[in-house]
């Protein structure tokens, strides 16, 4: 078939018919759209010669003047001069051959919700979900773990009350467990999720409502030489009155039913009365002794109740790794300013230093008359939760970013207030890969600039990536006293005070 | 209590949020999942986490998803719309949410003057104009009457209706007769080639077709199993809404015995066969109320967030959901990308129109792409884009549909039911498939291309859905 080329002003233009050829719709239109792109082409229409295409091209006055037939294709170009329409068709030629060259496969569509991500996985390997988008959202990534069958860890923080709680029944309904929110530590089958330590396998199962409380139990049991099964992290308000320990019970019930789990110790911060009397009644219906490391003004300590499950599975008991530290005099009249990154841990130091000393005030006090407010830097007896949800919106876990509590060490170094620096430094994975790194200078600075006694509680293992020994090392050469007990670490900050409980 | 076998053994991790988590658990050798999780796309935290935790939700979705894959589709007759729907004079419906005139795009103002001509209420534009803008003329969705259209989806009395019913519920869906391509009413033109085929279809092909589809019946034949030639179109290349292809000869095929056998003039026949053979969306109108079906078998279920109903009448898309019952959610159409025929352009393309979003809605369309690669080319993507939208939509939707199977996906069924608050969280939109009309009343189609929603339509529902799971 051979181009016509009927003259029409100053354009070039050519109607051909070609038979044996054939592209499907979009091809071609793919085609007219790249000749149409083409400088100096003002109209095209490469389409089969059927009677829509044929209206088409005439209305646009490219209309072939012999006869077709819907099994031709046409090719109708208009351009400004021949040239132009000679390379035009040409191109027409070439985009009719092209191949289109395949990009290889899809690229993966990655999973935007938890559901879609669980939703991938065999439904029978054991599945957890781990949630720490911020607090308002996490609800729903939660509730798909849920709906999927599976158990869920919520790290975030900022959760509403009303949502752990809906939550929780949602899950006990559903039969899986809802851990956190707020409290971000578990360790499940020897997976350390988290906030936690690596510790050894053994008979222990933990259920805490609360993560630096659990890290301390489980490291010191594992300098006793004794393991744990799995650490059940419940949430720092499960044993409040609004949820009602929903989530303590349903993990006993589970470690109950477990048959690597021989032992159960239930760590606490202070709960409500009402919720550990059902607890405790809970507990006694288990086949599984279960011991209560709940924190109170009855039973301010850790390590003593460490102490006792060791006892019970008659364990001598170890003495707990520690340095001593530079041999400082007591300073009395001196005050204790409680730096912490564990809230559990502070907890703690309250309730062990907290009868020597008075009043000790904190953000997170045991008494609503000794509430700080928000002035960290206030005079007298003080112990900060740097990891309180109010010091961390916008801002990293203090056992991952340390910059506050740097802060607030450099204006008790710049203060003339005599005091007993306490801190708690707390190892394991999810924590600071080398926290003494960036705390042994600052402190180093701090006492050369004062005389500033410095106490360490160091929570970790030696299996820890940071390694117990070697940041205790690094601290002590700061001048510091360290002790694997908080509470042994907070006794000796009373002593230092003069103040020995 | 076992939690699922939570405690049996080291457990895979699925993972949102912060990534210094699962690097430390990548340390240890555990089998971690990352989710790409991002802030939702829309939508008040409080509404989300209420929908989220709406012990209803899941059960009644279930419910929805279950009822729409369990409804069928069989053909049992042919009947002018005024039969049918009690459609009466002067009465016209039309794609998409309720509309007035003054409202109407230039297809939708085209299609309703050309069915005024072609009812006679009219004798020339201006007549029709002035019926229309008085409201001589009711104006009416299709979806308010079981019925379905593509594009204008302008139906008036005369216009002969492919009957469908669900065997499962009995529920009965209806739409018109596909007139072809190029200009055509449903795509705005109105021209005396419109009219004359118009007439052509009321005169001749409605009921030849209505003989047929009896005859058979009569004839002790099970009615045409409309949901088994969709699914076997998947098959084919077909996505059952811009492609229609091999799901229309089968239509010929299966009709063709009970056509000739109708004792119409053998030169009826053969003009019905011709018609039928020679346009490629003459499915498109059976697979719409079979779809429509389906979604009218899950409406009206509390605590439900998926939707029911995707419509365009030109100016806004609406969209309905199985909680909200009847109520619409509308916004502003958006205007599909994609291949222009001739010279039309971009700046000829009328915003978003029709009912055959309920293909998408039905999940196949836009969310069976994969189905049909052809489609994709539409905005210059290639064989692989097919496959990621398909992936995507499966992350919009509540189950897959075994009836439905993409073979290229390990006929995996396609992704159906989708769930407003699957919609809010991705921020991924649903994507249609879709011819282009023209902006300009008259001119008919000008393209094919695909389009997204207006984002709009979904905040609305997200909110009203809401709204009703607090007050539950």
């Amino acid at each position: 078939m051979s181009p016509s080329a009927p003259s029409g002003g100053d354009a070039a233009v050519s109607v051909q018919l070609r038979s044996g050829v054939y592209a499907d719709s979009v091809k071609l239109m793919q085609v007219s759209r790249r000749i149409g792109a083409r400088e100096g082409v003002s109209a095209v229409l490469v389409a089969m010669a059927t009677p829509l295409n044929l209206e088409l091209a005439a209305g646009m006055g490219l209309a072939p003047e012999e006869q077709t037939s819907p099994e031709q294709l046409l090719i109708a170009v208009r351009a400004v001069d021949d040239e132009t329409l000679a390379d035009a068709l040409a191109d027409v030629d070439a985009a009719l051959v092209e191949r289109e060259r395949s990009t290889g496969t899809a690229a993966a569509i990655p999973h935007r919700t938890i559901g879609a991500g669980l939703d991938e996985l065999s439904p029978e390997a054991p599945a957890l979900a781990i949630v720490s988008v911020p607090g308002q959202h996490a609800v729903a990534e939660a509730a798909d773990a849920i709906a999927a069958g599976r158990s869920v860890l919520v790290f975030s923080d900022g959760v509403p009350v009303e949502h752990e709680v809906a939550l929780k029944r949602a899950a006990r309904n559903a039969g899986v467990l809802v851990m956190g929110p707020d409290c971000g530590t578990a360790i499940v089958s020897g997976v350390a999720l988290g906030f936690a330590n690596v510790v050894r396998p053994g008979p222990v199962g933990l259920v805490a409502a609360s993560g630096t409380g659990a890290q301390q139990v489980s490291c010191l049991l594992d300098m006793a030489g004794v393991g744990v099964s799995h650490v059940l992290g419940v949430g720092g308000r499960d044993l409040k009155e609004e949820v009602g320990g929903l989530a303590t019970l349903d993990a006993l019930a589970a470690l109950d039913a477990d048959p690597a789990t021989e032992r159960v110790l239930l760590v606490s911060k202070p709960p409500a009365p009402s919720v550990a009397a059902a607890v405790t009644d809970a507990a006694a219906q288990l086949s599984v002794p279960v011991r209560s490391a709940v924190l109170s003004p009855e039973s301010p300590d850790l390590t003593a109740a460490v102490e006792a499950l060791l006892a019970d599975m008659g364990l001598d008991v170890p003495v707990w790794p520690s340095r001593p530290g530079p041999a400082e005099a007591a300073v009395p009249g001196a005050v204790l300013k409680g730096l912490y990154s564990g809230g559990t841990l502070a907890d703690e130091a309250m309730l062990v230093a907290g009868p020597a000393l008075g009043g000790i005030r904190s953000n997170i006090p045991l008494r609503p008359e000794l509430d700080l407010g928000t002035d960290l830097s206030a005079s007298g007896h003080l112990v900060i939760d740097f990891g309180d949800d109010a010091l961390t919106v916008g801002r990293a876990h203090p056992m991952i970013d340390p910059t506050l509590r740097l802060e607030a060490i450099e204006a008790l170094a710049a203060s003339d207030e005599p005091a007993v620096l306490l801190l708690d430094v707390v190892l394991g994975y999810g924590a600071d890969p080398d926290p003494a790194a960036a705390l042994a200078p600052a402190l180093t600075a701090a006492r050369a600039r004062r005389s500033l006694p410095v106490v360490v509680a160091l929570i970790g293992t030696e299996g820890d990536p940071q390694g117990w020994s070697g940041q205790a090392d690094a601290l002590a050469a700061a001048g510091c006293a360290v002790f694997s007990s908080n509470a042994a670490a907070t006794r000796y900050a009373l002593d230092l005070l003069g103040a020995s409980a | 209590m076992t939690l699922g076998n939570l405690l049996s053994g080291p457990p895979v991790i699925v993972a949102a949020g912060v990534d210094v988590f699962s690097e430390a658990l990548r340390a240890q050798g555990a089998d971690v999942h990352d989710v790409d999780w991002r802030p939702p796309g829309f939508g008040d935290p409080a509404d989300l986490a209420a929908l989220a935790l709406d012990a209803r939700r899941a059960s009644a979705n279930r419910t929805a998803v279950e009822r729409l894959m369990a409804a069928g589709s069989v053909l049992v007759d042919v009947r002018p719309a005024r039969e049918v729907i009690g459609l009466t004079d002067r009465t016209l419906l039309h794609s998409g949410p309720p509309l007035e005139w003054e409202n109407a795009s230039g297809p939708m103002r085209g299609a309703l003057v050309g069915a005024c001509l072609f009812e006679g209420w009219a004798a020339d534009v201006e007549e029709a104009e002035i019926l229309l803008s008085t409201g001589a003329v009711t104006l009416e969705p299709c979806h308010h009457h079981r019925t379905v259209g593509p594009m204008a989806g302008v139906t008036s009395p005369s216009m002969w209706m492919w009957c469908l019913e669900d065997p499962v519920t009995g529920g009965q869906a209806f739409c018109n007769l596909n007139e072809g391509l190029g200009k055509v009413l449903r795509m705005g033109a109105f021209n005396e080639e419109v009219q004359t085929r118009l007439r052509w279809m009321r005169d001749v092909l409605g009921p030849v077709l209505s003989q047929a589809v009896r005859g058979s019946i009569d004839a002790g034949n099970d009615p045409l199993d409309v949901k088994a030639v969709l699914a076997q179109m998947l098959q084919m290349g077909d996505e059952g809404h811009n492609r229609n292809r091999a799901g229309s000869l089968m239509a010929l095929r299966e009709l063709s015995p009970s056509i000739v056998a109708s004792g119409a003039p053998s030169s009826d026949i053969a003009d019905v066969l011709r018609f039928i053979g020679g346009n490629e969306h003459f499915f498109l109108n059976l697979g719409m109320p079979t779809a429509k079906l389906a979604l009218d078998a899950a409406r009206g279920i509390p605590g439900s967030t998926m939707l029911t109903v995707m419509s365009r009448n030109g100016t806004e898309f609406g969209i309905q959901t199985a909680g909200t019952g009847d109520r619409w959610f509308t916004g502003p159409a958006n205007t599909p990308v994609g291949l222009f025929l001739g010279d039309y352009g971009p700046d000829d393309a009328n915003p978003d129109i029709g009912d055959s979003a309920i293909m998408e809605t039905y999940g196949i369309g836009g969310f069976a792409m994969a189905a049909a690669p052809a489609i994709v080319r539409f905005v210059g993507g290639t064989v692989p884009d097919a496959l990621a939208t398909t992936e995507r939509m499966y992350q919009l939707t509540l189950a897959e549909n075994p009836a439905m199977a993409i073979p290229i996906m390990g006929f995996r069924g396609s992704p159906t039911g989708i769930d407003v608050l699957k919609v809010a969280r991705t921020g991924w939109l649903p994507q249609i498939n879709t011819g282009m009309a023209g902006r300009v009343a008259g001119t008919g189609q000008v393209g094919a291309g695909l389009v997204q929603p207006p984002q709009a339509c979904f905040e609305q529902a997200l909110a009203a859905l809401a709204e009703e799971a607090r007050t539950a």
